[in-house]
């Protein structure tokens, strides 16, 4: 009885699925359940994963999609445990070197293939990003320009205008100080925000490619190069082009001293835009400029980190994470998550709609066309991850005591030595 | 008459001794299996250079002479030492505030309620409050030093103050702990030994030498056991002050060997347990004074 009643189940499954199949234009007959742990904890991400899970389960009926969305700062450690435990079948995770103890120790499935096949046409740009020991090991869903973002009425009151080059900046920079305000806000508490003017003084200086020398650890730390860029650092910090007092705050509370024009510009990731308008700042305030040109003639490279998915090596459901992974970067899907009711980002797909925001165009403008150099994906993601972490805490110990460099730089060169 | 004794089974025979030991059973199979196994697997893993996911190379004692130049190891354990000497002024001044309060007066239970207060919050509250507190210019301290024309400080910013300025919001729940130790004590002192130390003439700081503090002993045994272990664990604070900076300078060793080993960059488990190592060899030497005295208290009183 028991069988029969069995078989009958299994039969009428089966017709459900093949119309479910056709319904969904030939999207496979993916059955099963599709664990997902997702790290975009904010509401925003949240509002975004959520929605997506709901609507690959809708195109695929036979499959359960399981999602679990754990808080973004929580992930970073517990990843660890979650891929060599019980691991799910998609993950969120970052670009470059951040991934790479998870490559060597196995716990990433290597989808070239995927890739190969032509799974993720439009995609070619970031190839790279997620290129590991000639592999790729993911996909990336969505990153986001650098660049300075500054309060346009107070360059407006104070005559200024976008500089393009150093001299501009370091004038444009006397002039707000003199107006008794400072140039640039920065909480560098958490440290990371360092990196990034480490990052883009040192592109300007010594170019993209030397960045990325000095991030591989084949460039001594302290090489005068290295040393050229700090020398441009300390021209800012000697005339107070930082507030003060910033290691003490976090990237979000040094917000307010844009906000109350107490400074004027801040050197952030796209992201901030979203809380400068919740602040009460209006698009007529606010506005973005690519990091000026400091050696003529180098191109110029950018910051722009890029999130990404992958397939965990221990994944039960390798079917229906390839689809996912697919589904996600496909150019409507792109379009979608990215545009300004999701995360507000930029799409990786190039053949995706970029949403019509100022700063998001702005953004995918600068990086498609004027960052010949290349594309870095941040301090803490190109330098391996201890290195990183030694090297932002002596920037941040360089930004409040710059005689302080030698010794800074020595410890750098230690580290490098032992790192490497 | 047949012996009864034999009618008892070996259980009933040795009651006295089986039922504690079924009592004591599960909790010592988990003290063993979360804390005296682990002790030991530290030990065995700050021989390797393990990054937590790989395999695990086998390098001697490479950790502990790498640990010996490193500079922020030194920081770690000069600010674990000022943790220990400074946090032991929570016993005087949770004295001190335990005298004050153990009068009769209306209302006393209701001040020793708000005195006792910050012991109950989070440390995690009290973190925050304090980084408040501190905060230069816009935080109550520096209001109050430029009321009085000083310059604004910013205390966990600055690498030479940050770690006690942490210190000092410790203090606030440890010298509320303290006193409560004290209040109790104070409860158990003898009327008629205060009396007689009257009667011989002996008030004020005499009379608190030599007549009260001697029957405080064990309050004060027991606030100095939970001090020490609380400079000691000290993590919390730091993690939400500071986060460990400014540039490092606030760690102690349980923090860093949290940054080495389990922490967003941190990827070097034989580094970290090298460092828990060293804080348990350090805790070592307290845990068996305290187990000794306690030892020789047990005996004297035998006698």
């Amino acid at each position: 009885m028991r069988s029969i009643f069995k078989t009958g189940a299994a039969a009428l499954a089966a017709a459900t699925m093949l119309s479910g199949a056709a319904l969904a234009e030939g999207h496979t007959n993916l059955e099963g359940t599709l664990r997902i742990t997702a790290d975009m904890s904010n509401p925003g991400p949240r509002a975004v994963i959520e929605g997506l899970a709901a609507e690959f389960g809708e195109m695929h009926p036979n499959l359960e999609v399981e999602l679990t969305v754990v808080d973004r700062e929580a992930w970073k450690t517990q990843i660890r445990n979650a891929l060599s435990a019980d691991p799910p079948d998609v993950i969120n995770w970052y670009a470059a070197n951040r991934m790479g103890p998870y490559v060597d120790a196995g716990l990433f499935m290597d989808i070239s293939e995927w890739w190969d096949a032509g799974d993720y046409e439009g995609l070619e740009s970031v190839r790279g990003a997620m290129t590991m020991n000639d592999a790729q090991w993911g996909v990336p869903y969505t990153y986001y320009q650098w660049g300075v973002y500054y309060r346009e009425d107070i360059f407006n009151e104070l005559g200024l205008s976008e500089p393009t080059t150093w001299e501009e900046e370091l004038a444009n920079c006397q002039v707000i100080v003199d107006s008794g305000r400072a140039c640039y806000t920065i909480g560098t508490r958490f440290l990371w925000t360092a990196g990034g003017w480490f990052d883009y003084l040192n592109m300007r200086t010594n170019g993209f490619d030397f960045h990325m020398q000095l991030a591989l650890g084949e460039v001594p730390w302290t090489d005068d190069r290295v040393r050229a860029t700090f020398d441009n650092w300390r021209t800012l910090i000697d005339m107070g082009a930082f507030i003060e007092d910033h290691q003490t705050y976090s990237w979000q509370e040094a917000l307010p001293f844009m906000v109350n024009g107490q400074a004027t510009a801040y050197l952030m990731g796209n992201f901030a835009v979203d809380q400068l308008r919740n602040a009460g700042l209006t698009d007529d305030q606010l506005d973005f400029y690519q990091f000026p040109i400091i050696t003529e003639g180098l191109p110029q490279g950018e910051d722009a980190p890029t999130d990404t998915f992958h397939v965990p090596s221990g994944a039960q459901n390798v079917e229906a994470a390839r689809a996912f992974l697919q589904f996600v970067t496909s150019p409507d899907v792109q379009g979608r998550i990215n545009g300004p009711d999701g995360l507000g980002q930029l799409p990786v797909n190039a053949n995706a709609e970029v949403a019509d925001d100022e700063f998001i165009q702005q953004g995918f403008e600068m990086l498609s066309q004027n960052a010949t150099g290349g594309i870095a994906q941040f301090f803490d993601r190109d330098f391996p991850a201890e290195m990183a972490s030694v090297g932002m805490e002596g920037l941040q110990e360089f930004m409040v005591f710059p005689d302080n460099l030698d010794d800074i730089l020595e410890r750098l060169e230690a580290a490098r030595q032992r790192i490497y | 008459m047949g012996d009864g004794r034999d009618a008892q089974t070996w259980m009933q025979r040795n009651k006295m001794v089986v039922t504690p030991i079924l009592f004591l059973l599960p909790g010592f199979l988990f003290f063993a299996v979360y804390v005296i196994i682990p002790i030991f697997q530290s030990f065995q893993i700050s021989l390797y250079e393990w990054d937590g996911l790989g395999e695990a190379t086998f390098v001697g004692a490479r950790n502990y002479q790498e640990l010996l130049t490193d500079r922020n190891f030194e920081i770690s354990l000069w600010n674990n030492l000022k943790w220990l000497a400074l946090y032991l002024l929570a016993i005087p001044a949770g004295l001190f505030i335990a005298l004050f309060l153990n009068q009769t007066v209306v209302g006393i239970r209701l001040y020793k309620s708000l005195f006792f207060f910050p012991f109950v919050l989070s440390q995690v509250v009290v973190g925050l409050v304090f980084s408040w507190f501190y905060l230069p210019r816009e935080g109550l301290l520096n209001n109050v030093i430029t009321f009085f024309g000083f310059e604004s400080v910013n205390i966990l910013g600055d690498p030479t103050l940050a770690t006690y300025g942490i210190i000092a919001a410790g203090l606030w729940p440890q010298t509320a702990y303290c006193m409560i130790l004290y209040l109790t004590g104070l409860n158990a002192v003898d009327p008629e030994q205060v009396e007689a130390g009257r009667l011989d003439g002996a008030k004020g700081w005499k009379m608190l030498w030599h007549v009260i503090l001697p029957q405080l002993k064990p309050a004060t045994f027991i606030a100095f056991v939970v001090t020490i272990i609380g400079a000691l664990r000290s993590f919390d604070l730091i993690s939400i002050m500071t986060n460990g900076g400014p540039f490092g300078s606030t760690r102690v060793l349980s923090f860093y060997m949290f940054e080495r080993a389990l922490s967003e960059f941190g990827f070097r488990m034989g580094y970290g347990s090298a460092i828990a190592v060293v804080l348990f060899m350090i805790m070592l030497v307290f845990i068996g004074y305290f187990l000794w005295s306690m030892y020789q208290e047990e005996r004297e009183a035998r006698r």
